[in-house]
């Protein structure tokens, strides 16, 4: 409870470093917010209506009434206005976020589905012909960024059968289950090809580990038998390592696949965040950065308390 | 010698040895400009050119050999990594070794300072930092190096703390031995190993941020090529000429095996706990 209360007190420090960051790094990308908004229309506009539309949006004042206010909002759950969508920014990111929780939700089904039991197979046939096969499909699939494989699987898919993935309008899980599926399988599969790579091999390598344990080889020479070794004795130990990793992925994750949702059209977080960026909108790009590093925290946190669910020996908090 | 025979005599290592020895090889090639043709000359009649005797790789919408440009490309992506990793390795290197030495709230403010780094995923970072300063082979550079410089800081940090509390550096500092003389003597050369490692994997992870920053538009500028964009450009011509996407993300693809095979087998010569359980 101590170190849970301790690793909370950090969050608000480490926020507020988050939040200085990106408030300065957006500031100082060359061009201004409504220029990017109108594009050439902005030409149009009189000093008075470009001063009107500054004054809107909050970014006529100095910067350090424009980062007061922007604090002083988020405690209120106020993010500010999204230039580009021309509402409020949590709005804007609340509609993607589902998307891409979503996303990673089912990249580590998927890479778990596939990763761990790869990796006990692999562990407990260990330097055999199969071992080395699955650590080969590992390694190249460690190997492959998304963007290749995404492509190549696009490529397939079409080149090959015709088809192409379900792009379009995207549709919530909640309206249309069948149709989001569809639209988001093929780059789950993206993303969890990789993820389930590294799963394979932590689990492989964390399985090795626990196997050649004092305690496995006591339960063995009790008489157990091989499964009840594996799944009652030495997986819930080799899981601590694949636990971290996963959390860690999935974190990464929920900041959105940038790439992959390029690739595939899909309007997630990441592709939101890139926009953002590229259209100078200030408010959009400060709020869903920490939004992004908030979840990271939170995963991260959950991470380690799963260690001590895990493993009732670990203490946090204790060096 | 004594490393690259034991990398040499490691299954994995051989391999990744060998992957990454002939990518430096075509890196160099690249960027001295030795390419079977100039990369960014358009032979306008032979443009989306299937890959045949003269253009090993074929050519691509504007007639540009793209085994030239494949070869310019992986001297570009290569020039990135590396800089940029040596630039993470020296700043992670300094940082941890001070935060560790240092202790106290030197090591609380660079810590809370690399966990708001950490706090940012990799790519947006990158994004950030590049729509900053405006895209280029430096910006790209910089960025990839402060995405990777906390966890450079860390690797070095941990290690550093507990080489801090052995009895040799209290005897080196019995003797009169200076801070300077025991972080760089005592601390530093024992932490090349994992360093090593690091450097070798986080080789791999740059490569993959350089094309992927370069896919999205934001890395490498044309007309120069890089395998990201040669990638990114592909897309539209997918089914038309397929060898302008296979070869370039097959090129990425090795690559970063060839980091990631050789990354593997230091870590289980150079460290010596992970050799219970070769990954």
């Amino acid at each position: 409870m101590n170190y849970l209360m301790r690793r909370l007190a950090t969050f608000p420090l480490v926020l507020l470093g988050v939040s200085i960051l990106v408030f300065v790094a957006i500031r100082m990308v060359p061009g201004d917010s409504i220029t990017a908004m109108l594009g050439t229309e902005a030409g149009l506009l009189t000093p008075a209506q470009r001063d009107s539309l500054a004054a809107y949006f909050g970014i006529d004042q100095p910067w350090f009434v424009q980062y007061w206010r922007w604090i002083g909002g988020i405690l209120h759950g106020n993010l500010g206005i999204s230039v580009t969508y021309g509402r409020p920014v949590l709005d804007v990111i609340l509609e993607r976020f589902p998307l891409t929780l979503e996303l990673a939700v089912l990249s580590m089904i998927i890479a778990l589905a596939v990763g761990m039991p790869a990796g006990i197979f692999a562990a407990t046939h260990n330097e055999k012909l199969s071992d080395l096969g699955v650590r080969i499909v590992a390694m190249i699939g460690q190997s492959t960024p998304s963007f290749v494989l995404g492509l190549l699987i696009i490529y397939t898919l079409s080149a090959g059968f015709g088809v192409l993935p379900a792009m379009g309008e995207f549709a919530p899980l909640w309206q249309d289950p069948l149709r989001n599926l569809s639209q988001l399988i093929l780059p789950a599969i993206t993303l969890g090809f990789a993820f389930a790579a590294s799963v394979t091999r932590i689990s492989r390598s964390a399985m090795l580990d626990v196997l050649s344990d004092d305690y496995v080889r006591t339960a063995r020479s009790k008489g157990a038998s091989a499964r009840s070794v594996i799944w009652r004795h030495a997986l819930p130990n080799a899981l601590i390592p694949v636990v971290t990793l996963s959390g860690i992925e999935f974190g990464y994750l929920l900041g959105g696949a940038v790439i992959v949702e390029q690739i595939y059209a899909l309007p997630g977080l990441g592709r939101m965040v890139l926009d953002a960026i590229l259209q100078r909108d200030y408010a959009l790009v400060q709020g869903s950065v920490l939004f992004i590093a908030f979840n990271f925290m939170i995963v991260n946190l959950l991470v380690d308390l799963a260690y001590v669910a895990l493993d009732p020996r670990i203490r946090l908090g204790e060096s | 010698m004594r490393i690259l025979r034991a990398i040499f005599s490691h299954g994995s290592g051989r391999i990744g040895g060998v992957i990454v020895g002939v990518y430096l090889v075509v890196a160099i090639l690249g960027m001295l400009g030795l390419t079977p043709h100039n990369p960014i000359t358009q032979f306008r009649v032979d443009r989306l050119h299937a890959p045949n005797g003269a253009y090993w790789m074929g050519t691509d919408l504007f007639g540009r050999d793209v085994a030239s440009r494949l070869m310019a490309g992986i001297g570009q992506s290569f020039t990135v990594a590396f800089f940029s990793v040596a630039f993470a390795t020296l700043a992670g290197t300094v940082l941890g070794l001070a935060a560790a030495w240092l202790g106290r709230r030197w090591d609380g403010i660079v810590m809370r300072i690399m966990d708001v780094l950490l706090a940012f995923p990799a790519i947006l970072l990158a994004l950030l930092i590049v729509t900053v300063a405006g895209p280029g082979t430096w910006t790209s550079i910089v960025a990839i190096g402060i995405v990777y410089t906390p966890i450079f800081t860390r690797v070095v940090r941990g290690p550093a703390l507990s080489l801090k509390a052995r009895e040799f550096v209290d005897a080196a500092r019995t003797f009169g031995s200076s801070s300077s003389y025991i972080v760089t003597r005592h601390l530093l050369l024992n932490l090349v190993a994992p360093l090593t490692v690091q450097v070798t994997l986080a080789l791999a992870w740059s490569l993959l941020t350089e094309a992927g920053l370069s896919f999205l538009g934001l890395g490498t500028q044309p007309p120069a090529a890089s395998l990201g964009l040669m990638l990114s450009d592909s897309r539209n011509l997918m089914e038309t000429a397929p060898w302008l996407m296979i070869f370039p993300g097959l090129a990425i693809m090795i690559s970063i095996l060839g980091f990631n095979l050789l990354g593997d087998a230091l870590r289980d010569i150079l460290d010596p706990k992970m050799r219970r359980a070769p990954a």
